[in-house]
């Protein structure tokens, strides 16, 4: 093993309030302020900010040589602008420091890549467009939700420019394969595809303070001397953790941030090399090209999407919400257009598992479901308001094509005019 | 293993969740090969299924020694008891009963039911469990609800056999909080009595725990189970325009009623298209059609009465919804008869079956707008009902009578054993 690389995934909903049928139609608010609020404040201070400052000295003591990624949802960089504002300084001086890549995320969290391409596409650009502008980069890799991806989303991602891919080393695409290589896209050579490591990754998010783990305690010592005992041709580690790893899934009592401050030291005694997604993609080559016929995600034992569409609550919240993509594309009211980003949150759709529903704060699925419906209940009148659903879909499409059309058609032309008049100068 | 248990009732004439309970419940231990079970009930109406235990009714069990010849006794007692029966247990008699009045036989007389005379009732069967006490072999005493407590209690005095008593429901649950002092000293006796406690839930386990004070370690739960039914597909729901929200059992105020009612205005006031309906009789109910009157929604609720046997699951398969906005419920089995049909349930966490049913909605019952909520979504959210009705359905008929007879087993075996 040569390199490692860890990713930090920075990523919170806003949640909903309570909010009962006979509100649908009054009042068009859907958020829980305080709850957020605290919630946000909360992890800030347990987690992201203690987190964002260990990897500040983490780059400090190894003069720079500690290279890492760091996926923020746009979603998530609002709420720290809105309730602290403090982790955008702190992930300012990060960006500042060259050391860490920032990854593209879709802004809202979403499910888009997988209902609703062009959304998807507006969200990545949004996101990517937040990330430029506050910290001066230009995603080149992305990180998308919850690591989902396929080929039929990697066609897109190739169109929209991207150089490199992330998703999770799930048994069903490696088999007997290691998740320690580059790999390419089956789209194209021209796209890597980088794998995680579940199991490197999940003995630091689950087994750290595991007593009964083979390897407890785990230190950093130990931990690099693991990463440099393996085969000596693997190329990479990929380690990719949720931010509240630190902090929440481990308590801070738990060592788990001096176990990170120290693991540079040790990884560099090894000679092992810290590697943002983009240089490894940039500098390993591929070792052999991976299909990805169906969706994979880094949830669950199945690495699938179960976690997020796999009940009947789920397919149809998604359906409902989806199926006004188009007409909410063309409205311009920003508050609505706001709220359509926060409704497709994966995690709201998470909390209505009967499996997994990780996070919630409802008391059931069926709790969370019937909360969700009743505002997305709302949130769809509203939308009906602007663009009744008396005009089938089809015909707005139709608008829409011709819309797009011109738009290129415009920008083609205006190209051409900027061509003839260079020509004319010369 | 031969358990003499004491109940009050008996299917198929019963008058609550007790006797169906009962019949569950023996049935289910009845499948474990060296289980014998003899059943006590007041007033057996000689059409209960006897193929898998032994009912005796303590109508026709002679209390005081008459002198009747075998002619005569089998003449009498044709299709209830054969004589030399009679005459076993008529050995049994050790005490003088001459003050309880008793027909030619010595046998005396029972309404099975709940009449006013009830704790003279309670004395009379309690004289019948001596009989049974002195003349039947068994290894364990097991008595059904606080009736059949003191019986149960004599009974073992007499054999020196354990005790377990089966709690359904306590006089906390009847009576929101105003306990009848007499049925409370019953019950508390019981208790105290009793080897082991099983109750139906949680909930209750909490009651006799901490409102009777009882030692903890010797209260079990046995959750109850439900009877799988013979040909579901019997029930469908047949297509109509408008959803139907169903209540359905004694309209009293243990049941909470007035949510329900309440509710349902809650939902008519922002949709059409859905019917309330409150099915049963109770004290309560004329109450109840004033409040829907006065909330003006009486065209939408509707009070069909009393249903009994098939009817109940046909509703229940017509039904959208089934609520049960009980106050407190030690067990509550009706919401698993919905869901057996494929009705989404609504329940009430004050309802001892809500520990163990995970696809159904659980909300306070003074929660109108929680239950109104709930109410809405399934009525008008499709994957909703989807799920509620698939998924439900699949978890009831999980629950066997099976498992929860093993579990009386196993407290059965504990108790001889420590004895």
């Amino acid at each position: 093993m040569k390199n490692i690389s860890l990713v930090f995934q920075f990523h919170a909903p806003y949640r909903l309030k309570r909010y009962r049928f006979f509100e649908i139609g009054q009042d068009h608010y859907y958020y829980d302020d305080m709850q957020n609020e605290e919630s946000i404040s909360w992890l800030v201070e347990k987690s992201y900010m203690p987190l964002c400052q260990t990897l500040k000295e983490m780059i400090q003591f190894s003069h720079s040589k500690f290279h890492c990624g760091i996926s923020l949802s746009g979603i998530m960089l609002d709420m720290f602008q809105q309730y602290a504002p403090e982790m955008i300084d702190i992930l300012k001086e990060l960006a500042d420091s060259k050391c860490v890549e920032f990854l593209a995320t879709p802004f809202a969290y979403s499910l888009a890549a997988e209902y609703n391409k062009n959304e998807f596409e507006d969200q990545v650009r949004h996101q990517a467009a937040q990330i430029e502008e506050l910290f001066g980069q230009k995603p080149t890799t992305i990180w998308n939700t919850e690591l989902l991806y396929s080929d039929e989303i990697g066609d897109r991602l190739l169109k929209m420019g991207f150089k490199a891919v992330m998703t999770e080393g799930a048994k069903q695409i490696l088999s007997w394969k290691s998740p320690n290589y580059v790999y390419n896209t089956a789209v194209s050579p021209k796209m890597k595809l980088l794998l995680r490591n579940s199991a490197l990754s999940d003995e630091l998010a689950f087994h750290f303070s595991d007593y009964n783990w083979k390897n407890y305690p785990i230190d950093a010592e130990k931990y690099a001397a693991q990463l440099a005992g393996m085969p000596e041709q693997e190329q990479i580690a990929n380690i990719w953790l949720g931010a509240e790893t630190f902090g929440i899934r481990q308590s801070a009592d738990t060592g788990i941030f001096g176990f990170l401050k120290a693991l540079p030291f040790y990884v560099l005694e090894k000679e092992l090399n810290f590697l943002t997604p983009q240089e490894a993609a940039k500098k390993l080559t591929a070792a052999d090209t991976i299909p990805i016929p169906y969706p994979i995600t880094w949830t669950g034992e199945a690495k699938d999407l179960a976690a997020y569409n796999g009940n009947d609550l789920q397919q149809e919240a998604i359906q409902k919400l989806y199926a006004v993509a188009e007409r909410v594309r063309m409205c311009q009211d920003k508050r609505l257009k706001n709220d359509w980003l926060l409704l497709q949150d994966v995690n709201h759709l998470r909390y209505m598992s009967h499996t997994d529903s990780y996070g919630s704060n409802f008391e059931s699925p069926y709790d969370a479901f019937t909360n969700y419906m009743n505002v997305l209940s709302d949130f769809l009148l509203l939308v009906d308001e602007q663009y009744p659903t008396t005009i089938e879909n089809e015909e707005l499409n139709e608008l829409l094509t011709t819309i797009n059309n011109q738009e290129k058609e415009i920008a083609s032309l205006e190209d051409e005019i900027q061509k003839l008049k260079k020509r004319k100068k010369e | 293993m031969k358990a003499l248990m004491f109940g009050w009732e008996f299917p198929p004439h019963i008058l609550g969740g007790l006797g169906t309970a009962s019949y569950g419940l023996t049935r289910g231990m009845a499948q474990q090969e060296d289980m014998h079970i003899t059943f006590v009930i007041p007033k057996p109406w000689g059409d209960e299924d006897q193929s898998f235990l032994r009912i005796i009714g303590a109508n026709s069990v002679p209390i005081v020694w008459k002198d009747n010849n075998y002619e005569y006794v089998r003449q009498r007692m044709e299709g209830k008891m054969s004589p030399e029966e009679y005459y076993h247990l008529r050995d049994g008699i050790r005490y003088d009963y001459t003050r309880i009045g008793t027909d030619d036989l010595g046998c005396v007389g029972f309404s099975g039911r709940y009449p006013d005379n009830l704790i003279e009732e309670i004395g009379n069967y309690e004289a019948v469990a001596s009989v049974l006490a002195h003349s039947l072999d068994f290894d364990i005493i097991h008595s059904h609800d606080w009736l059949t407590y003191p019986a149960g209690v004599f009974a073992k005095h007499i054999s020196g056999k354990p005790l377990v008593i089966h709690v359904h429901a306590t006089d906390f649950d009847r009576s929101r909080g105003n306990v009848n002092p007499t049925v409370f000293s019953i019950e508390k006796r019981g208790m105290e009595e009793a080897d082991h406690i099983m109750c139906v839930s949680n909930l209750t386990r909490n009651t006799v725990i901490e409102k009777y004070g009882i030692n903890p370690a010797k209260v079990s739960t046995v959750h109850n189970a439900v009877e799988p039914l013979a040909h579901p597909e019997e029930f469908v729901k047949h297509p109509r325009k408008d959803k139907i929200v169903t209540f359905l059992g004694r309209i009293t105020m243990q049941k909470g009623p007035e949510f329900f009612v309440e509710a349902a205005a809650r939902v008519l006031a922002k949709t059409k298209g859905v019917r309330f309906v409150m099915a049963g009789s109770g004290d309560k109910m004329n109450e109840m059609i004033d409040l829907a009157a006065k909330r003006g929604i009486a065209d939408r609720f509707h009070f069909p009465g009393f249903m009994r046997g098939k009817q109940v699951q046909e509703m229940l398969a017509e039904s959208d919804v089934y609520i049960m906005p009980s106050v407190s419920e030690p067990f509550g089995i009706s919401p698993l008869e919905a869901m057996q049909v494929g009705c989404p349930s609504i329940i009430s966490h004050q309802s001892g079956c809500a520990e163990i049913l995970t696809h159904a909605i659980k909300t306070d019952y003074w929660d109108i707008d929680a239950m109104a909520d709930a109410i809405y979504s399934i009525v008008k959210y499709p994957a909703m009902y989807k799920s509620l009705s698939e998924l439900g359905r699949e978890e009831v008929n999980n629950i066997k009578w099976y498992d929860a007879g093993l579990k009386v087993r196993a407290i059965y075996d504990k108790v001889i054993y420590n004895r």
